[in-house]
Parts: C-alpha cells; sequence; structure tokens
C-alpha cells in the first residue's frame, strides 16, 4: 500500500484528534494565537457590514490570520477532494441508516446527504430550517457563546477553563435534545 | 478608523468575551507572515475530511450515541492540547519570536449556556461547526455556501442586539 493509498483511508480518532489537538501549540508558538474558528464569522462581519454596531468596530486586520486560516481550511477541502478523495462510500451506523431511510434519506455516500443539502432543497421548508436556520443557530449560537468547538471544547478546555466546560456541556446537551427530539419533526416535512 | 480602535480598546469587557481579540502580537510581522496560518489550516481542513469529522452522519452518530469516534477525536484532541498547555506553562515555552505566551483567561457568562444551547442545535441540524462548514464547502458541498452566509448573518444579528441579550 503507498502513503496516498493510507492517506486515502477514513483516519482514525486517535489520529485525527491528536493532529488537531497539536493546532494549540502550533498557534501559540508560532503567533502567539488562540485556537478558534468562529470569530473569523465576527471579523467577516466587521470587515464587510459593520454598520456602526459596536460589537463590530474594532481593528479586524488585526485579527486576519483567522481569515487566514479558515480559508486554508477551505483550501484544505479542495486539496482533499483532488487529491486524497476516498472512492468507498462512508461507514455509518445501521440504526441511523434505517432511520433516515424512514425520512426518504437512502442515498448515503459523501459528507452530506445529498437529499437533504442539495440546491433544489434550499427553499423547501426542510431545506431552509435545515441550511438557513441551521447555519443562523451555528453563526448567532457560536458568537453568543463567545466560541465554538474548537474555541471551547478544544482550546478552552486545554487551558482547564471552567466557562468552557459549560460552554462545551451545553453545546452537547443542545446537540442531543436536536438530534433526538426535534429533528425527527424537521426531517419529516 | 484610529478612533475607533482606541474606543474598542478601552473596552476590554466586551473584547474578552472573545478570546481571539484580546490575544494580540505584539512583534510587528510583515504581513506575508500570515501565509503560515493559511498552511496550519489548510492541514486541519484535510484532517477534518480525512477524519470525517465534518461527516453530517457522524455528527447524528455522536448525538445519538452511535458511534464513538468523535468522542475520541475530541477527547484525544483535548488531551493533547491539555498535555501542550502544561507544558507551555511548566517550561515557559516562548514563541518562535521570543514573546511570552499569554493564554486569556475565559470569565463565565450566561451567553456560554444560553448561546452553547443554540449552537448545539445548530450543530445538529446542519452536522457542522464552523470549522467543517469551510471545509464542505471546500471539498464541493457548494450548498453549504447557504448554510455560511447564514451563520454570518447569525453572527451580525447577534451583534446587533447583544444589548438587550441576558449575559
Amino acid at each position: 500500500m503507498t502513503i496516498i493509498e493510507l492517506i486515502k483511508q477514513p483516519w482514525p480518532w486517535y489520529v485525527a484528534g491528536p493532529i488537531i489537538g497539536l493546532m494549540v501549540p502550533v498557534l501559540l508558538i508560532f503567533g502567539n494565537k488562540t485556537f478558534g474558528i468562529s470569530s473569523s464569522l465576527r471579523h467577516i462581519c466587521a470587515a464587510c457590514i459593520p454598520s456602526k454596531i459596536s460589537f463590530f468596530q474594532y481593528d479586524w486586520k488585526k485579527e486576519i490570520w483567522n481569515l487566514f486560516f479558515v480559508f486554508g481550511v477551505f483550501l484544505g477541502g479542495i486539496v482533499t477532494a483532488m487529491y486524497f478523495k476516498d472512492d468507498q462510500a462512508i461507514v455509518v451506523n445501521p440504526s441511523l441508516v434505517s432511520e433516515l431511510s424512514g425520512y426518504g434519506i437512502t442515498g448515503i455516500n459523501g459528507l452530506v446527504p445529498e437529499q437533504l443539502f442539495a440546491w433544489s432543497e434550499v427553499l423547501t421548508p426542510r431545506g431552509l430550517i435545515m441550511m438557513v436556520f441551521g447555519g443562523f443557530l451555528v453563526g448567532f449560537g457560536t458568537r453568543y457563546a463567545g466560541g465554538c468547538t474548537s474555541g471551547h471544547a478544544i482550546m478552552g478546555l486545554s487551558n482547564l477553563q471552567l466557562p468552557s466546560l459549560i460552554a462545551t456541556i451545553s453545546f452537547m446537551v443542545g446537540g442531543f435534545i436536536m438530534a433526538n427530539l426535534i429533528l425527527p419533526f424537521i426531517l419529516s416535512l | 478608523m484610529s478612533n475607533n480602535i482606541k474606543d474598542t480598546n478601552t473596552d476590554f469587557e466586551v473584547r474578552s468575551l472573545d478570546a481571539m481579540c484580546v490575544n494580540d502580537e505584539q512583534v510587528n510581522t510583515p504581513a506575508w507572515h500570515n501565509v503560515k496560518y493559511l498552511i496550519f489550516g489548510l492541514l486541519f481542513g484535510i484532517v477534518l475530511i480525512k477524519a470525517e469529522v465534518v461527516s453530517w452522519y457522524r455528527i447524528q452518530e455522536m448525538f445519538r450515541l452511535q458511534s464513538f469516534h468523535m468522542f475520541g477525536v475530541i477527547g484525544s484532541a483535548v488531551a493533547v492540547g491539555a498535555l501542550s498547555v502544561f507544558l507551555i506553562k511548566k517550561l515557559k515555552i516562548k514563541t518562535i519570536n521570543g514573546e511570552e505566551i499569554i493564554l486569556p483567561e475565559k470569565t463565565f457568562n450566561k451567553g456560554q449556556i444560553y448561546g452553547g444551547l443554540l449552537f448545539g442545535f445548530g450543530w445538529a441540524m446542519t452536522g457542522a461547526c464552523p470549522g467543517p462548514l469551510f471545509a464542505q464547502l471546500g471539498y464541493g458541498a457548494t450548498t453549504i455556501a447557504v448554510t455560511i452566509l447564514a451563520a454570518i448573518v447569525g453572527t451580525w444579528v447577534y451583534g446587533k442586539f447583544r444589548d438587550q441579550l441576558p449575559h
């Protein structure tokens, strides 16, 4: 097996997790930056639509490293699609597969269900809620909480910050409630 | 513009809600040095995709306790991150520019609970937190552009109504 073939296979958690964790010291040592991604959304607002809102009145150019980072993440997606794409279909827990088929989601391949995240779905009630309202909650919620999975769950917990533990528990509780109690209704639309 | 900077710099309480904005590097580095962050981001994006962290299905499995994968990824990331931060503090490791490494303390406010729950809802719906959204778009899930735009709008609406929200 060549190295490229090895890279193309899905990576186990014990390879990916430690590499993600290493982002914390790498950013600190290379530039005194704390790992966090959702702030990039704030910097985009500050740069493009500050609208005299005090929350967006700051020198976003000083935080431009964060925008370089997320542009890198975007490029990482392109590079993976071009060179390291896996031809095998994703392996999903059978009980999730059968649950999703009950909502008409049968084509399980790729990263996101094509039947849910298709351009033809954007203006359907289900698509609007999943893509537009879901995205809105990601942006609104992360800023309200002061960080996301990277800033709170990984950076904050690594620095033993109690507020980050509270935030991380809230993320998980919110996710459990949505996935188990609310999403079945949305997916049935 | 300089006025604005002065104004925001006196408002540390507001800025400290956002770790990103209190952690300024003191050394002036040329703008092209930011390319290193692009490279780190690129590597991070590749890891996110290859470990299927950006997969909607993996997030659904996590919130249904149907797979250990995501718990393993986040748990081992925190373990490595915590060990690194411990060593940086213990050995007083400096940045490559010889600066002391600053680790901002976060202060508790109720936003971490309310905002955290709302983000949790969004995470389970879109199957992605902010980092994976950018990786998914790059990987070719073009509709995610709509989700990213909605997330920017969500951030803006938070900024707009920030003073009226309980913190």
